[in-house]
């Protein structure tokens, strides 16, 4: 059964024409498949045969381990965004991208395909100024309208400069992780398993926190 | 699968241009709820200069799993209704600027409007419609433990107080509809309500008796949230006796009413002890130039039908102002 209704597939297919390049997407599943594994699984193949531009590989996280080494995969389901040339651009989705999230998947795909918002100069100086490694967590519930502008913050974040990874975790599941950092409300955001952040905040306030990482 | 796409948001905003700091708009709008964005739309029509600066599209409207009473949708869910909205604008293309607050505003005959990354821009007039947002309670423990068991918004954070014991703060709509997230989940909801009864519509208190884990504390209000590093207990406090004492819970969800958004107005314009900005029937505020519509005034009753209809009047009059001085 398709999981997209018509109106949702025309709608998606409508959004994607605005691509501009290609992007390629990482899955990464088992042998074995959970049952949210599967589900991502059939998520994808059903989105990417929205899009041309939208080139879906599927890989096993034990096989092919060196592969999920190199994009830094600790765990499944996880969707690695990619760039036309298959460089990794630091965006992962942990978990299926349903609900309200939809859209900030979406929009990391506008993005990497070079679909960007201008972000205020001030800004974008602050982004490209940060020279140290900073992996950003962005905990979500599928239910929870606010989640995706922050996750896409975030992604927009990692797109920017390459010492910023993003990843966005559906906290129903991966609830061991989520109750590691004691997340009781979406969207958290940890920033190097050190600082964290509840709730949405602009831009800028991403920037503070990574400032004094 | 559920798939809550907010496609308008992708297609249609290639018709926003960013606001244009060298431009003298007509009428530039505050906010994009209902209100601001019906008041957007008559804007337009009538050919006027039209900016709008919003922070979080469609306002409350957003925070609403389903709505049955706007006309013309037997039932649509609130992120459905703003994409409408916004579709509706949209299709007239407008200077636009999402994710940003207005930190001051400024009358005389050109109005300014001060945004908080710094930027201004100048109006002949302008619409506030900034609406409402969720009231603290301003008790000790509430700012340190928000996100660590004391939460807002329900259909968000719900899921995480499965099998624990919740307190939800309030009894009117919001707060049943906490308590309906929560029920079904939770061990036990403690709901705490200031007043004698609960003010919630009638539909939504009869569901109560349904759960079997739900109690009601009547007039008690919370002294203080405790916890480390999550929610452990609250204090409350009965209202009639003055003595104190301890709920376990592992949760909060504080849903209390409301508050205006009207700070950034204060001595600009006159308003109620509220802080709702005080209109006349055409949405004139004490300042020439300057109309208010929606929630953020003291119109009786706070509806999304109210709010666009009021918006719509604080465009016409707005409309009005502009052609007289010009
Ligand atoms: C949980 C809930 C359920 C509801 N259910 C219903 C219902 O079923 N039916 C019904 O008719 N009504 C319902 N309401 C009420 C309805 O949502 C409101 O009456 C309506 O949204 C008011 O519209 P508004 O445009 O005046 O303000 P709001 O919807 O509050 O919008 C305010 C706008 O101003 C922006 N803003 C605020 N401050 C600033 C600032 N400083 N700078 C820039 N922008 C700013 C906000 O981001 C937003 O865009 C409900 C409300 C809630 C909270």
């Amino acid at each position: 059964m398709p999981l997209f209704d018509e109106k949702i597939s025309a709608q998606l297919g409508d959004i994607l024409k605005n691509m501009d390049g290609a992007v390629n997407l990482a899955f990464f599943t088992q042998e074995f498949e959970c049952r949210i594994c599967q589900d991502t699984g059939a998520f994808l193949k059903e989105f990417s045969s929205l899009s041309e531009k939208i080139k879906l590989k599927v890989y096993d996280f034990l096989k092919d381990g060196q592969e999920a080494g190199r994009l830094g995969v600790d765990k499944i389901p996880c969707i690695c965004v990619l760039d036309a040339g298959g460089d990794d651009t630091g965006i992962k989705f942990y978990g299926l991208p349903g609900g309200y999230e939809i859209n900030s998947f979406i929009s990391s795909l506008l993005e990497v395909s070079g679909k960007k918002e201008p972000i205020p100069d001030d800004l974008m100086k602050r982004i490209m100024a940060v020279d140290r490694d900073v992996h950003i967590q962005v905990f979500v519930g599928l239910t929870c309208p606010h989640c995706p502008s922050a996750v896409a913050m975030a992604h927009r974040l990692a797109l920017e400069n390459k010492r910023i990874r993003a990843d966005m975790i559906d906290a129903a599941v991966f609830p061991q992780l989520a109750v590691k950092h004691s997340v009781s409300g979406v969207p958290k955001i940890v920033f190097n398993d050190r600082e964290e952040m509840v709730g949405a905040g602009p831009l800028a306030g991403f920037l503070d926190i990574i400032e004094r990482l | 699968m559920d798939f809550n796409l907010n496609a308008v948001s992708f297609i249609a905003e290639k018709n926003f241009s960013r606001l244009d700091i060298k431009k003298t708009y007509d009428i530039m709008i505050l906010g994009g709820g209902p209100a601001g964005l019906t008041a957007a739309v008559y804007c337009i029509r009538k050919g006027m200069s039209t900016g709008i600066i919003v922070n979080e599209v469609g306002g409350q409207v957003a925070w609403t799993s389903g709505i049955e009473n706007y006309m013309g949708y037997r039932h649509i869910n609130g992120v459905e209704l703003v994409q409408k909205f916004k579709e509706q604008v949209l299709q007239f293309g407008i200077d636009y600027e999402e994710g940003r607050r207005i930190e001051s505003v400024s009358s005389g005959p050109m109005k300014g409007v001060v945004l908080d990354d710094g930027r201004s821009f100048s109006s002949r007039a302008l619409i506030i419609a900034t609406g409402k947002d969720m009231r603290r309670l301003g008790v000790p423990g509430e700012r340190e433990l928000t996100g660590k068991g004391v939460a807002f918004c329900s259909i968000c954070d719900a899921p995480f107080f499965s099998g624990k014991r919740v307190v939800v703060v309030g009894g009117g709509n919001s707060a049943m509809e906490a308590v309906h997230d929560l029920a079904p989940i939770a061990s036990r909801v403690i709901i705490v309500q200031f007043l004698e009864s609960l003010t919630a519509d009638r539909v939504l208190i009869d569901k109560l008796e349904s759960y079997g884990n739900v109690e009601v504390l009547y007039e008690h209000e919370v002294a203080e949230i405790r916890g480390g590093s999550s929610v452990e207990s609250v204090e409350v406090r009965d209202r009639k006796t003055g003595k104190t004492s301890s709920i376990s819970a592992g949760g909060v969800f504080i849903q209390i009413g409301l508050v205006p958004n009207s700070g950034f107005v204060k001595g600009v314009v006159s308003m109620n002890g509220s802080g709702e900005i005080i209109i006349d029937c055409s949405c004139n505020t004490s300042e020439a130039g300057i109309f208010a519509a929606g929630d953020v005034t003291t119109v009786p009753f706070k509806q999304i039908i109210i709010a666009g209809g009021e918006g719509a009047k604080a465009a016409l009059s707005a409309c009005e102002y502009v052609m007289r001085l010009t």
